[in-house]
Formats: C-alpha cells, structure tokens, sequence
C-alpha cells in the first residue's frame, strides 16, 4: 500500500480528500508506521500487565495447585499417591462437610433477605428526601462496615454473653434466669445479626447511589400522575435498580457460603455451639492446618466453590425468568 | 445540588408518613451504633467494672487511660507491633491493588483488544472462588519463597482485587469519554501518558472508592493471615486481638485479659474510622456507577 501511494502523481489533488491509505508518507518511514501500530496494539496488554502478573500468580497458579492437591493423597508412610476422584466422593458423602452447608444456608435464609431488606428500605427512605440530616443516618447505619469482623465477634460476643452482657445483666437484676443466646439452637440467629450489623450499611450505600442515578424527571411524571411515595418506590425505584439489588444478592450468597470469621472467633465464647466443621470453611481451616489434610481439604474447597456457582446460577436463572415473564 | 435539596426538604412540614420513617431510621441508627458505644464504655472500666457494672453506664474507677497503657506494654508491646504490621499491609496493598486495578479497569474500558471479553470474563468468575481454595497453595508458595511469618506473604496475594477491576471498567466507561483520549492522541501524546495525566484526573473519584474497599479489605482482614502467619510478632490487629481473646477465654484463666482486649478492640478500629469520615464526601460517587451497570 505504501508502493501505490509513491507511485501517485506528483500533481495530484490535495492529500487531504485522498482516503487515508493512498496518502503519501514522506515524512513518517513505513517502519515507523508499523512501529506505531504495534506498539498501540500491546498497549491495553501493558496496562493488564501488572494485573494479569499478579492475577496468575495468586489465582491461577494456587488454583491450578490446588486443583492438583485435590486429586491425591499423602500417607505417612507410602507417601504422596494419585487418587483421582476419591477425595471428591469422600466429600460428597462426609457428613462433616454437609452440617457445615446446611448451617451456612439456613444462616444465609435468614441473614441475606433481612439484610437486604434493611438496606433498601434504608436507602429508599435516604433516597426520598423526607428524612431530615440524611447524612447523620448514612454515615450512621455505614459506620458497622468499617469494623473488622473480628473485633464484630467479640463486641457481640460479649453483648450475647453470661459473662457481663447487658442483656444478663438486666435478667440477673429481675432475677429472671437469663437467655443462653450462644447455644446451639440460637447460634445461627446470632450470627445472622452479625453479619446483618455489618454489612447492611455497606449494601445500603450501594443501593442509595444506584438510587442517585436514577433521572428524577420519571419521579416528577408519577407525581403529577398521582402517585405516592410508596407508588414511585415499588413501580419505579425498585424495578430500576433491580440490577444494583441482584449485585449486592450474588456478593451476599458468596460471603454467606465462605462464612469464617465470625464463627471462629465466636467459638471461643461459644464451644458447645460452634464445631469445628460448624461452616465449610471452618471445616478446611481445621482440615488443612489443624489435621495436616491438605489434599482432602482442597477438595472440600473445591466442592464449596462448585456449591457457591451452583447456588447464584441458580439465582440468576430465576431472574432472567422472572424479569422475561414480566417484560 | 445537596444543599439545595436538603433546605428544602427541612421546610417540609413534619406528616405522620415522615414522623413514621423518622422513627424507623432513628431505630436503626440506636441499632448501628449501641454496639459501638457499649465498646467506648467498656474500655472505660476496669476488668473487675466490666463483671460489676450496667454494660451501658461508666463505673469508678475511669480506667481508660490506664488500659490503653495496659494495651500498649502488654507482651512487650505486641499491640504496637500488630498496628505497624495492619497499617503497612492496609496502606501498601491497598494502594498498589488499587493502582493495578485501575490500569487494568481503564484498559478493558477503552481499548478493543483480542481476549477483551473472555478475559474480563475470568476476572469477574475469579470471585466465585473461595479464599480457603487459594488458602493452601499460598501458605506452600510463601514459604519456599522464603516470604514465610513476613508481611510480604499477606501483601502479595492482596494484590489481586478482582472487584475493583470490575468498578474501574464500569467507571472508566462512563468517566473518559473516547473523544477525549482520540483528543490527546492527536496532539501527539503517548498511550501512558493519556492514562496518567488524562484519564487518571477523571478516573478519581473511582479510584478513591476502591481505595477505601481495598484499605478496609485489608484492614479488617483475618482469614488469609490466620493462616499464613504463626509469629505473633507478625501478626495483624485482627489476628492479634483474637489470640488474646482466646487467652482470656480459656477456662480456668485470670479474667485480667477481658479489659485489655476491649480496650484494643477500641484502639484497631479508630484508624477505620477516622479514613472513612475523612473519604466519604469523595468515594460514593464511585459506586453510583458501578451499582447501576449490569
């Protein structure tokens, strides 16, 4: 192509209504072009660079090392052996494993839709304007987020607690025997409120600004229509943040599976109620660097993430079929 | 644009759907905050006072300052140590994963390249893996490194932050307009160049959201350094204070520890909360964005 356009008539029409291949390039050498060329081409993978680098160090290659651990089997004596599939069949039928499942889905049951209830109500009422010093409230409801759930557990730990709660405190005073909150029949409710004390305020300041976005022309028309704060809430604002909504679903069910932190240190208080299989995680924690049973461990870790896809494929199925159903 | 609306919201006279709402959002705070405040009462008394008195009033003696100093000499200073290591590790891998996201979010933004999608594809299925899968590997990987019981074993790995990747895409999508880069390129600016003296401005209030995530991310941190850290010298304040709770949970143990583990609790989240009420006028716009976008 650069042949043609040196071959073009030095008299010639202005360069300018020339197409831009047939331009003639005195000034700029065809190597310099290609120079250019590639180096625009490379350049997205120079900005992905330090991210990829990192990405494949500490995902992909711990997952692809996982992955291997969880196909063998380290003995004592005999050493390390290929097992195949066996510690995934030992997974699916260790009883272990499962209690520790059946515990963090009736947590997340509970925890999920009443904390997601709490922060859209939350930033619904944030969002219209009837709330006197808005910002008090937000910074308020937010301020839990800030915490380390570790230091949530023990606060809580101690509020629920025999030791001096207040809530013991207040039962000792009426000599009413006081609530055992940290035993196992009331253990995931307690959890639930952790967890929901936590990150309700984050989940709510996601919806608020998804919320903001929204053009206030669509408020105006309603209300000239007629409708109520509540009409424009149910009809308007919900249906268009309904992707925000499903965001803050998916993140809530994949912290809900890795359920840990609370619970372990929780423990300490509550020993009866918390086992250590009591969450799936819990359970790979105590394989893995209590027991020494790295490679059944990672399969447990596997099965859980396998559990976790499964759980929001499952979520998202419905709402592709509820949003199609409702079009 | 807020002032406007909030002078005009405060003439509104008070209905009885608003005293209602009032009432809701006024529970709820009592209900955000009451924990928190029974923790500053509570570093306020001596371990004998947190047995004796109502968990939500002062007792004598005001023993605050005396337990921050218990904090601070207990194991020879420990506490000291935990809060050195948590805020390297916050501020340092909070922001190089923030730096890495954001090249890597405006990349997936602006440019059209092979693998684009499939790529962005696989960052955002990365978050369906659980910690606890990466947690052996690494722990193996750290320390034929030779990076065993050192910070560098918790930064490295905090440096993926797949989230903020997806935020800085669905910012930087909406924030850079293309014209604008086509703009610089014609006056001949470099690729680099656009990205950092550009882009990087318009870019910011994403930026400092992510920021803030990665920081508390860190900050609050327990899973990943509880298991790759065995020194207590090493450890973060998360890990820190609950191995001391631990101690003084034991059975059988003098319930001396209650106080200063109370007390520390207090300590570890100052920081927390001190970045927040300084960043929060700057980084929500960040999500505003990043909630709407599929």
């Amino acid at each position: 192509m650069t042949s043609a356009a040196v071959s073009l008539p030095a008299e010639g029409p202005p360069a300018k209504s020339l197409p831009d291949e047939l331009r003639p390039r005195t000034k700029r050498s065809p190597l310099g072009g290609r120079l250019r060329h590639f180096k625009r081409s490379i350049t997205p993978y120079l900005f992905l660079s330090p991210f990829l680098l990192t990405f494949l160090a500490f995902v992909v290659y711990p997952l692809l090392y996982a992955a291997n651990l969880s196909t063998t089997r380290t003995k004592i004596i005999g050493g390390t052996s290929f097992v195949g599939i066996d510690n995934y069949l030992r997974a699916l039928s260790d009883d272990y494993f499962w209690t520790g499942v059946k515990n963090v889905v009736s947590f997340g049951a509970l925890q999920v839709p009443v904390m997601l209830g709490v922060a859209l109500l939350a930033a619904l009422l944030l969002d219209s304007g009837i709330i006197r010093r808005p910002t008090v409230f937000r910074l308020g409801f937010f301020l839990p987020f800030a915490v380390p759930s570790v230091v949530a557990a023990l606060i809580w730990g101690y509020l629920y607690g025999q030791a001096f709660g207040p809530v013991a405190q207040i039962s000792t005073f009426f000599n009413i025997s006081p609530p055992l909150f940290l035993s196992p029949d009331s253990i995931i409710p307690v959890l639930a409120n952790i967890s929901t004390w936590q990150y309700a305020g984050y989940n709510m300041v996601i919806m608020y600004a998804a919320l903001k976005s929204i053009p206030t022309e669509l408020y105006e028309a309603a209300r000239v229509d007629g409708a109520t704060g509540i009409d424009i809430a149910r009809h308007i604002k919900i249906p268009m943040i309904a992707p925000a909504i499903m965001l803050t679903l998916i993140f809530s069910i994949i912290g809900t599976l890795q359920l840990f932190n609370e619970p372990n240190v929780m423990r300490q208080v509550a020993p009866d109620a918390i086992g250590p299989n009591f969450t799936p995680n819990l359970y790979v924690y105590n394989l893995a660097f209590q027991n020494q049973q790295f490679d059944y461990s990672a399969a447990i870790a596997f099965t859980l993430a396998t559990v976790t896809v499964a759980l929001v494929a499952v979520i998202l199925v419905i709402n592709t079929w509820r949003t199609r159903r409702s079009a | 644009m807020t002032a406007i609306a909030g002078s005009r919201r405060r003439r509104r006279p008070p209905t009885k759907g608003g005293v209602f709402a009032h009432s809701i959002m006024i529970f709820g705070l009592l209900y955000f905050l009451t924990p928190l405040l029974w923790l500053v009462i509570a570093s306020t008394k001596t371990n004998g006072g947190l047995f004796n008195s109502f968990g939500f009033w002062f007792a004598q003696p005001f023993n605050l300052m005396q337990n921050i100093g218990d904090v601070f000499s207990r194991d020879n200073g420990a506490f000291v140590l935990w809060l050195r290591n948590t805020a390297i590790y916050a501020c340092v891998s909070a922001l190089l994963a923030t730096l890495i996201a954001t090249m890597a979010g405006y990349a997936f933004a602006v440019y059209d390249f092979r693998g684009r999608n499939s790529l962005f594809a696989i960052v955002i299925g990365s978050v369906f893996v659980p910690a606890s899968v990466l947690a052996v590997p690494l722990f193996f990987m750290m320390s034929k490194a030779g990076f065993s019981n050192t910070l560098v074993a918790i930064i490295l790995p905090a440096l993926v932050n797949p989230f903020g990747v997806y935020l800085m895409r669905v910012y930087a999508d909406k924030a850079v307009p293309r014209e604008l880069i086509d703009a610089a390129r014609v006056d001949g600016a470099s690729e680099f160049r656009i990205f950092a003296q550009v882009a990087f401005r318009l870019l910011a209030p994403g930026f400092v959201t992510v920021l803030l995530l990665a920081f508390v991310g860190a900050w609050n941190n327990y899973f990943l350094p509880l298991l790759l850290l065995s020194k207590t010298e090493t450890f973060p304040v998360t890990v820190g204070l609950a191995y001391w709770n631990s101690l003084a949970t034991q059975p059988g143990n003098v319930q001396v520890l209650y106080a200063i583990v109370v007390t520390g609790s207090l300590l570890a989240i100052i920081p927390v909360m001190i970045a927040f009420l300084i960043v929060q006028r700057y980084w929500e716009g960040g999500l505003t964005v990043g909630g709407v976008k599929e």
